[in-house]
């Protein structure tokens, strides 16, 4: 326990904080007892700046901003923890191979993974999301899967270290079957690099889901995100500029959150 | 006998490259063809029979296996044809060729300006690595890597645009108007991605250039009284540029079409928006010829970084055949 590294500071804590309170938002929007529903307009506040009913404000259809900030944080959250995962599983499940059995299976993974890479992201989620339509599934499944050639890369270089450790020469001389090795022995050593990584992943899709709001290929229109609200509002930034702050600081604070959660654990990892 | 071998090396990257660009395409066709849009539909109008709809697939050659037209796109590539847009019927290559300059401008002076602070905060950050100074360089790069561009650009419109007038929110002015107003346009857009993407190259630099001053020949210098200026610019940098060469070509790479939200803020027709609005309209040989451009930038680019390696250093033109 000698090797925790510096203790957290108030930051560090701040962090925490600011996530669990947006968890805790996402999970309980329902409950809240709220004044507006998500979709009810108020066509007397228009627009309307903060204060008043409207505790945030509305938007240029008269939508109340803070129901649809609580209720949006669900899809950069749903995104944002979901998409980093199914890339991790994905790495795991071609990385590790990839490097353990070494010949002709890693250089087919590893050509494949160029070629992913190589290609257009833009065209990718374009063409996933037309197919299969703007759905929350579709982009976190499109996401998962652009980001698994990044994971599968992380995978096979932090799997490649411990091939020819000794207590993986003990295990199997122990008799212990490869598969068996690779899950208890070499998964343990690598989990703690891998989720330091998975948390700045996070961050970075939450960005993207966002971004993919301009396009219109985010969840579609009447359903709220963050990244929905500040394209919307980019048609009023001059004579309701709150419309825009609110969401973009938002999502400022928990991507800024959510990488020194990662920055921590990383840095955790890369003293050991 | 070494010039030899690195050329060997310099073919077969070039092969690989070639390959990758063909698996690109390839990609790009089979995927664009389960596109649900009918763009037959769209170009007959409204009220085209079914046999109109027929007759639009039979011209297009819409109605041929996937691979073939595949396979004859590409033969037209080579022979430098690379056909015209279906919704506008105008030649592809002529919307590339308006469409590149705006990209080339914003993805010039984003990346001057992301390597006018990456350069100076990476140097003097590590050569006073743990001082106050490094601190505060690195929680402002922290805070600005949790920066999505988008919210960057919004919130500059809103200050220098909407608040103090001083530069145009949204609109290209071509070259032709004026290089000053021209400028104007491109300045946010570029700061923008410039104040997202310097983080990293910094940070990058500045951990390779604290390793490179811990090598001896640096103390060895510092021994002889060489000034600290001349050990940071010429003794320390060249060899810690690597990771910097590679994610600047790995940045740059990137933003050919992968602007594309920040050309939507800024309404810039830029190579991003070419490809998005190409494949809303289903446009096959607009898609094609644009993923090839930005397929053979990537490739170009990326070829380009290696051969930095062996300029930045000498020793590595011997054992480059290892990598």
């Amino acid at each position: 326990m000698a090797d925790l590294g510096r203790k957290p500071g108030i930051t560090f804590y701040l962090a925490c904080g600011w996530l669990a309170l947006v968890v805790l938002c996402a999970l309980c929007a329902g409950v809240l007892p709220l004044h507006f529903t998500l979709d009810q307009i108020d066509s007397d506040h228009l627009a309307a700046g903060p204060g008043g009913a409207h505790l945030l404000g509305t938007d240029a259809m008269g939508r109340d901003l803070l129901v649809r900030l609580l209720f949006g944080s669900r899809v950069s959250l749903i995104v944002g923890s979901c998409a980093p995962l199914l890339g991790l599983v994905v790495g795991l499940l071609l990385g590790m191979p990839a490097a353990w059995c070494r010949g002709w299976s890693e250089r087919l993974i590893m050509t494949a993974t160029d070629v992913i890479l190589a290609f257009p992201a833009l065209i990718f989620l374009l063409v996933f999301t037309a197919i299969l339509g703007p759905k929350l599934i579709t982009i976190t499944l499109g996401l998962g899967l652009l980001l698994s050639p990044r994971f599968i890369r992380v995978v096979r270089a932090n799997t490649a270290r411990f091939r020819e450790r000794e207590f993986i020469l003990a295990a199997r001389i122990g008799g212990a079957g490869e598969v068996s090795i690779l899950l208890k022995e070499v998964l343990p050593n690598i989990m703690g690099p891998l989720l330091a990584y998975t948390l700045v992943v996070t961050g970075y899709v939450i960005v993207v889901e966002g971004g993919l709001a301009f396009l219109g290929l985010s969840v579609p229109s009447p359903a709220p995100s963050w990244g929905g609200m500040i394209a919307a509002g980019r048609d009023v930034l001059e004579e309701a500029p709150h419309v825009v702050i609110f969401p973009m600081a938002t999502m400022f604070l928990t991507v800024l959150a959510v990488n020194l959660l990662g920055d921590r654990l990383r840095g955790r990892y890369e003293r050991s | 006998m070494v010039f030899g071998r690195a050329a060997t090396v310099v073919w077969k990257k070039l092969l690989h490259l070639l390959l990758v660009v063909l698996a690109v395409t390839l990609l790009t066709f089979v995927m664009t063809d389960r596109l649900p849009a009918d763009i037959a539909a769209e170009i007959s109008g409204r009220g085209a029979t079914a046999a109109d709809l027929a007759e639009v697939r039979e011209r297009l050659g819409l109605n041929r296996p996937v691979l073939i037209r595949y396979a004859s796109w590409l033969g037209d590539v080579c022979l430098g044809r690379l056909g015209n847009s279906l919704a506008t019927e105008l030649p592809v290559k002529e919307s590339l060729r308006s469409h590149l300059p705006v990209t080339l401008e914003l993805l010039f002076l984003s990346q001057l300006f992301a390597l006018l602070l990456a350069l100076p905060a990476g140097i003097i950050t590590a050569w006073r690595a743990g001082s106050r100074l490094d601190r505060l360089t690195g929680t402002f790069a922290f805070a600005c890597a949790s920066l999505p561009n988008y919210v960057l650009a919004m919130g500059m419109v809103m200050l220098f645009s909407l608040k103090f007038k001083l530069l145009p929110a949204t609109g290209y002015t071509p070259l032709s108007a004026g290089l000053a107003a021209n400028l104007k346009g491109f300045l946010l857009p570029a700061l923008a991605i410039a104040l997202v993407e310097w983080v990293i190259l910094m940070r990058v630099l500045r951990t390779d250039l604290i390793a490179t001053l811990k090598e001896d020949y640096i103390l060895l210098a510092r021994c002889k009284g060489v000034p600290a200026w001349r050990i940071l610019l010429v003794h320390a940098l060249r060899p810690s540029l690597f990771t910097f060469i590679t994610v600047l070509g790995m940045q740059t790479a990137s933003l050919i079409g992968g602007a594309v939200i920040i050309e939507t803020i800024f309404a810039l027709p830029g190579i991003g928006r070419l490809l998005v609005n190409a494949i809303f309209a289903q446009d096959y040989p607009l898609i094609q010829g644009t993923v090839l451009l930005i397929t053979l930038a990537y490739v170009l680019i990326n070829f380009l970084v290696d051969l930095c390696y062996g300029l930045l250093d000498p020793r590595l033109r011997k054992v480059a055949d290892n990598g």
